[in-house]
């Protein structure tokens, strides 16, 4: 995957290479599907995949398909279908589009998905739950639901050494030891210690790395728009996880971001605004949502997105390869916690990313059918406006359902944060004079 | 004598104004923005241009606003209404720091600097509660024309609660009232009422800081402005070219072009 792309160089690559392994996935999964064999479905946050990996089993990230089917402009097909079978217009864009891909055997516009043979999710976020069950009343497979204790309240994290993290470390562990017989019951294959020291050496030379290309990107100019080149990453991050080929990515992707910030290769021709991204992207118009930014100059430096949807794996945490099954609870809990602290606790990790990656603004995007990531932003928004001194956007969407995206109205606010975000430039400059 | 004009296109009405270089407002027209919006704005500049006695290449700098502003397609260039309202705003009111616009479709709270810059805003949502439309949608249930709907309502003396501020909802909510045997000022009362409250919810999420400038067509509206005092416990600015606003603050902005473009002149003379 190291192929040179544009005029001769790597830049470019990340996004080639991030479809290429897209592709592949795919075609895997279509191949199991074929087979019948059965997959393990899992959430992003918290998908266990250096573990599952170890089983050989093919892995399905439902919320990835039904965000794909948004992308790919179909989404509605699915949500309708789901709506006629019965679920509520106002329940959870990704549940309906799955609920619809089931129905449809799996079929989808990138291929088709196996049936899940079990599931295996955290409660990072409380859909996750109500949605497996979907699942085991549909297949009758089992579902794991791996308790992990989050952050009880702003500013109380705590880390290992902490005696009330080593208490949740501990009850973590415990219920990955229940996770691995089940595992070997549904699969028939014994559990290989070895093969998990493999998987977890693959998620740390990926974490490196991805904590690496997020840093590399408070480069001036930016080296990749978080929104749109991020969510690609993202994909390759959570699909990719625990493999040799996620980690080669990572580290080719580390490598281009080091290229293009010492050629000084930016993602436009012109950065005026240094933008941060809080909440899910706009997927039913994915492209055109970030070019409402772009055509006036704005970028996206970072987001809380890329946080939470790689489920903390942006904080690069290793592995201690001599205690894996100890380490992987204290990985999950550092990670999995990070993620939703990232969601719920955000205000601190936002001020630290205004300073570390000079923004000029932040975006906040709550979406209709997605209550867990959009309760209390506009909270959070006021809570980080007392703490910096910062333009900010609250537009309101939705990441799959087009009836509430309405194109013009969020051009109108778009367009009015950026006439503020210029105004306050001259009088900056007024004032320097 | 250089002039300058604002074209605010709404999604009801269309909106012109012409200032002069001390920033005196020349002439206004209104028009319906009906199918054709091109027409729409075209109309405006024009009987704008007639009031004021003006021929167009006397406009130096037109800056158009609204919903409609890509069509404003004789503009040199466009301004959302969300910084004109503020422009205006603080123009006509200086001490304005917080203001509402109720339009045909949308309610817009908007929190401003001294210098007239955008703080920050909200809106109302794709859905139409609370704004001009909801009045429309009143006015044709009790069949009472638009003007009179504030003075009717100012006589309510036991308004009723409207639960609903869905626009499609209003109207059958207001005949349950009549079908109750309310009287039409207390049911209208209501209604205003219920459109201050959502205001109101939209101006404390920008944060409310006096003075207030209430600012749309909807200021028109006196029952409107005295539930919006009552509701927001002060009393709102509001001018008698409330309706016109956007327009005008899109012509400051014009004459902003106009002042800037002589600056580097001026300054090679003084050299």
């Amino acid at each position: 995957m190291a192929d040179a792309t544009v005029d001769g160089t790597i830049v470019g690559r990340g996004n080639k290479d991030g479809a290429a392994l897209f592709r592949q996935w795919f075609e895997e999964l279509t191949a199991a599907a074929s087979e019948d064999r059965r997959g393990a479905y899992v959430f992003v946050m918290g998908s266990f995949c250096e573990l599952l990996q170890t089983f050989d089993l093919p892995i399905v990230f439902p919320e990835i398909n039904s965000l794909q089917t948004a992308v790919r402009r179909v989404a509605h097909e699915y949500l309708n279908e789901a709506e006629d079978y019965g679920y509520s217009p106002d329940i959870c864009g990704y549940v309906k589009a799955d609920v619809a891909t089931q129905l449809r055997g799996g079929e989808l516009p990138m291929g088709r998905i196996p049936k899940p043979g079990i599931a295996v999710y955290t409660n990072a976020c409380n859909t996750y739950i109500k949605w497996a069950e979907i699942w085991e009343r549909m297949y009758g497979i089992p579902t794991f639901v791996l308790d992990v204790p989050g952050t009880r309240a702003a500013g109380t994290q705590t880390w290992p050494g902490h005696p009330d993290f080593e208490n949740d470390r501990r009850y973590v562990a415990a219920q990955i030891r229940e996770l691995i017989p089940v595992l070997e019951r549904v699969t028939g294959i014994g559990f290989d210690i070895d093969k998990l020291r493999e998987t977890m050496t693959h998620a740390n030379a990926m974490g490196r790395a991805w904590r690496r290309v997020l840093e590399l990107n408070q480069s001036r100019p930016s080296l990749f728009n978080a929104l749109s080149d991020g969510t690609i990453y993202l994909g390759v991050a959570n699909g990719f996880r625990g493999t040799a080929a996620g980690a080669s990515y990572f580290e080719d992707l580390v490598e281009e971001m080091e290229f293009k910030a010492a050629e000084g290769i930016g993602t436009l021709t012109e950065e005026l605004y240094r933008l941060i991204f809080v909440g899910v992207p706009c997927y039913p118009i994915f492209r055109r949502f970030t070019e409402l930014f772009t055509e006036l100059g704005g970028t996206f430096v970072n987001s809380t997105y890329l946080w939470f949807a790689s489920g903390g794996s942006n904080v690069g945490f290793q592995y201690d390869l001599e205690d894996p099954i100890e380490s992987l609870a204290e990985g999950v809990l550092v990670s999995v916690r990070d993620a939703m602290d990232s969601m719920f606790f955000q205000t601190t990790i936002l001020a630290e990313m205004i300073d570390s990656f000079a923004a000029d603004g932040v975006v906040y995007h709550p979406i209709k059918s997605c209550r867990t990531v959009s309760t209390g932003l506009a909270d959070n928004r006021r809570s980080l406006m007392k703490e910096r001194d910062i333009p900010s956007l609250f537009i309101e969407s939705d990441m799959m359902d087009k009836r509430v995206v309405s194109e013009a109205q969020l051009k109108n606010r778009i367009d009015a944060f950026f006439e503020g975000l210029e105004s306050r430039r001259q009088q900056a400059a007024i004032r320097q004079k | 004598m250089a002039y300058a004009a604002g074209v605010d296109v709404g999604s009801t009405q269309t909106k012109a104004v012409i200032i002069d270089e001390q920033k005196r407002i020349v002439s206004r027209a209104l028009t319906e923005t009906g199918a054709n919006v091109i027409r729409a704005a075209e109309n405006a500049f024009a009987e704008a241009l007639a009031a004021g006695d003006l021929r167009e290449e006397e406009v130096e700098y037109v800056v158009g606003t609204g919903y409609g502003r890509y069509k404003v397609t004789f503009g040199n260039t466009q301004v959302t209404e969300i910084s004109c309202h503020g422009r205006g705003a603080v123009h006509m009111f200086p001490q304005t720091r917080t203001v509402v616009d109720m339009g045909g479709q949308d309610t817009k709270a908007i929190r401003v600097s001294p210098a007239g810059e955008i703080v920050d805003f909200c809106m109302n949502d794709k859905c139409a509660a609370g704004t001009g439309r909801f009045l429309g949608a009143a006015s044709a249930a009790l069949d009472i024309p638009l003007p009179e709907l504030g003075p009717t309502a100012l006589q309510g003396e036991r308004p009723v609660k409207i639960s609903t501020t869905c626009t499609v909802f209003a109207e059958s909510e207001v005949l349950s009232w009549l079908g109750k045997g309310k009287k039409i000022e207390d049911i209208l009362l209501g209604v205003h009422q219920s459109i201050a409250a959502r205001s109101a919810g939209l101006l404390r999420r920008v944060g409310i800081e006096d003075e207030v400038t209430f600012t749309g067509g909807v200021a028109k509206n006196t029952a409107m402005i005295a539930t919006l005092n009552e509701r927001l416990e002060l009393q709102v600015n509001v001018s008698d070219d409330s309706h016109y606003m956007g327009a005008l603050g899109a012509a400051l902005f014009a004459l902003d072009h106009i002042l800037a473009s002589r600056a580097p002149a001026k300054a090679r003379q003084d050299a």
